[in-house]
């Protein structure tokens, strides 16, 4: 018979490894969520077609011989919806990451994506190719690429204004609000001096939509989001011992300033590679790292995948009710996002133990 | 074997300068205690040696080498700190927290012997009973516990500990200073510690390092360094010094204004 201690080590040890596969069993379920709606998101629109013909749709085209589908359902599906679809998913994964990065680097739980500027300087890089048309980019780009790089550049300021002081947390919320404020009042005035169908198209385009979606552009969502999202879950550990202050982090072999930058920038690349081609959709990078702590916790090795898919539930859900509440009106998706989450988030927070930020 | 060299380290925020001038030393399983007011450089002190700040002048680790020349990761391992409090920010299992110190040691992946370690560390220090409980909820003897428990994960040489008792209530705090005491004793490592509690720094320290202005004022074994003398030029209180069971116990009588007379 094994000594009493090593017993207990073996016992310590298993029932770590069972919390550890129950964040991964709530990250499969989350998955097979995805793939469940997906199929559901596809089925939904003017023409009437069956989950099974949703899938079979998409399955076709990687396994000809195996799945069947018409020409027209082929093209309701791969044309019209499942682009669409797909955006909502890495959409929403992308924001729900950088928005989880963004909380854990600055240790404070309103931050988001946009809580360095970045919404109000894509809304003003997109109100001056509305209203002036005014850009970096020319022809069908315009709004796109002047949204890009007004938010890569209050990014760019950011950093700028918070090395001068440090990169703390608060040098770069402080520098943020500025820059939020700053962009705002500049997006106001070009509200005040247009006519009132570019403000009207300035509006439409804060709400965020993903009905702009192509298969190009989810492309570069696809790509951006996966990319910086495996570049942040190697920095998982990082981000933790940031979480318990920098003077650990520091103790622990952290580059504290190095990893705030590296993580900083990927959530604005994210941020920015997405709100450029939908408008600024902000509740999810708010909210979705928060419903996914509750479920699995702090740690971010968990938390940065989980919360993605989390994320991508939440757009494209959102996106799916948002087409059909009242279709053939096609709600903007910025809109029922919060009307979803928010009760969620409040059932969540409300049925979690105290003390839990 | 020495374990650390402090050589005219000096240290300033802006123009005010913190430490000036220090030459410690840290032998081997020895427990060196910085004693000393507020703001005297005790706390700067213990940043410094881990490079959490800055400092000039030279400090050597593992048989000389400058702490300039070494990665962070090898100075990570070197050298543990157990902060005064931790601000555990987002909700952590105290498993969790205490992985976090092989960090040094380890990549993305979490080793099989990361997690034996872990465990062996908890056993260590009797907190493998709160395990997955959330490192928040605890109580302030058990954070403490948890969070010498993560220091250790590091394999350290050395445990730096900032005011480790400045939290705890009496029982806590021979608690705490007694598994400190036990570790140094037995795995061989040396612990340096910022430490308010004059008479628990002579009952548990081999040597007393007394800081003053930044410098120091005098460094020795705490039964000659804890003398009335002494106390009042440091800490400007005038005590007195119990000698009883072969260790000082300081009673603090007044505090005396600059001059050293009663204010």
């Amino acid at each position: 018979m094994p000594p009493e201690n090593a017993i207990e080590r073996s016992e310590l040890r298993e029932e770590y490894t069972q919390f550890v596969g129950r964040k991964l069993l709530v990250m499969l379920a989350s998955l097979l969520g995805i793939v469940l709606l997906m199929g559901i998101a596809t089925t939904l629109g003017s023409a009437d077609i069956s989950p099974a013909e949703a899938y079979s749709a998409i399955l076709a085209r990687f396994l000809p011989g195996q799945f069947q589908t018409t020409e027209f359902i082929d093209t309701i599906v791969w044309q019209l919806r499942l682009h669409r679809v797909l955006m909502a998913i890495f959409a929403g994964m992308g924001l729900a990451v950088a928005g989880t990065a963004m909380q854990g680097i600055l240790r404070n739980p309103l931050a988001s994506p946009f809580t360095l500027g970045i919404a109000s300087a894509a809304t003003f890089g997109a109100s001056l190719a509305i209203i002036l048309g005014a850009g970096f980019v020319g022809g069908q780009y315009l709004i796109v690429g002047n949204a890009f790089v007004f938010t890569m550049l209050a990014s760019m300021i950011v950093y700028g204004l918070a090395k001068y002081r440090g990169i703390t947390p608060e040098t770069m919320i402080l520098a943020g609000i500025a820059i939020m404020y700053l962009f705002s009042a500049m997006t106001s005035f070009l509200q005040y001096v247009g006519e009132a169908e570019e403000v009207h198209e300035v509006v439409f385009w804060m709400m965020g939509s993903l009905g702009r979606s192509s298969w190009d552009k989810v492309g570069i969502i696809a790509l951006v989001t996966c990319v910086c999202t495996l570049i942040l879950m190697k920095l998982s550990w990082d981000i933790n011992a940031l979480g318990a202050g920098d003077e650990t982090a520091k103790s622990l072999g952290v580059n504290v300033e190095v990893v705030r930058v590296i993580c900083m920038v990927l959530a604005s690349l994210i941020t920015a590679s997405i709100i450029c081609f939908t408008g600024t959709i902000g509740f999810i990078g708010l909210v979705a790292p928060h419903i996914t702590r509750m479920i699995v916790g702090g740690d971010h090795r968990f938390l940065i995948p989980a919360s993605g898919l989390v994320g991508a539930i939440l757009l494209l859900g959102a996106d799916t009710v948002a087409r059909t509440i009242i279709a053939p009106v096609i709600l903007p998706v910025g809109i029922m996002t919060a009307f979803l989450g928010v009760p969620f988030f409040v059932y969540l927070f409300m049925k979690r133990r105290k003390g839990y930020w | 074997m020495v374990k650390i060299t402090i050589e005219d380290l000096s240290f300033s925020y802006g123009s005010n300068k913190i430490l000036d001038g220090l030459d410690i030393v840290v032998g081997d399983s020895e427990i060196l205690s910085l004693v000393g007011p507020n703001g005297s450089g005790k706390t700067t002190l213990i940043k410094c040696i881990d490079r959490i700040l800055k400092p000039e002048g030279r400090i050597l680790l593992d048989g000389g080498r400058d702490i300039r020349s070494m990665s962070s990761k090898e100075v990570a391992r070197y050298i543990g700190y157990v902060p005064q409090s931790s601000s555990g920010f987002l909700s952590t299992t105290v498993f969790d927290t205490i992985l976090m110190g092989r960090k040094p040691h380890m990549g993305w992946r979490v080793g099989d012997e990361d997690i034996d370690h872990v465990v062996k560390i908890m056993k260590l220090l009797h907190v493998e009973e709160f395990a997955l409980r959330d490192f928040n909820e605890l109580s302030g003897g058990q954070k403490q516990r948890v969070l010498i428990a993560r220091a250790l994960c590091q394999e350290p040489e050395v445990l730096l500990l900032d005011e480790p008792t400045s939290n705890l209530d009496v029982k806590h705090q021979l608690e705490v200073m007694d598994i400190v005491t036990s570790l140094v004793k037995s795995t061989g490592i040396s612990a340096v510690m910022a430490i308010h509690d004059l008479n628990l720094a002579a009952r548990y320290s081999d040597t007393l390092v007394m800081l003053k202005d930044g410098k120091v004022y005098a460094r020795g074994d705490p039964k000659t360094l804890l003398t009335e003398e002494n106390i009042r030029t440091i800490f400007g209180v005038e005590a007195v010094v119990i000698n009883s069971l072969d260790r000082p116990y300081v009673v603090p009588v007044r505090p005396l204004n600059g001059d050293g007379h009663d204010i």
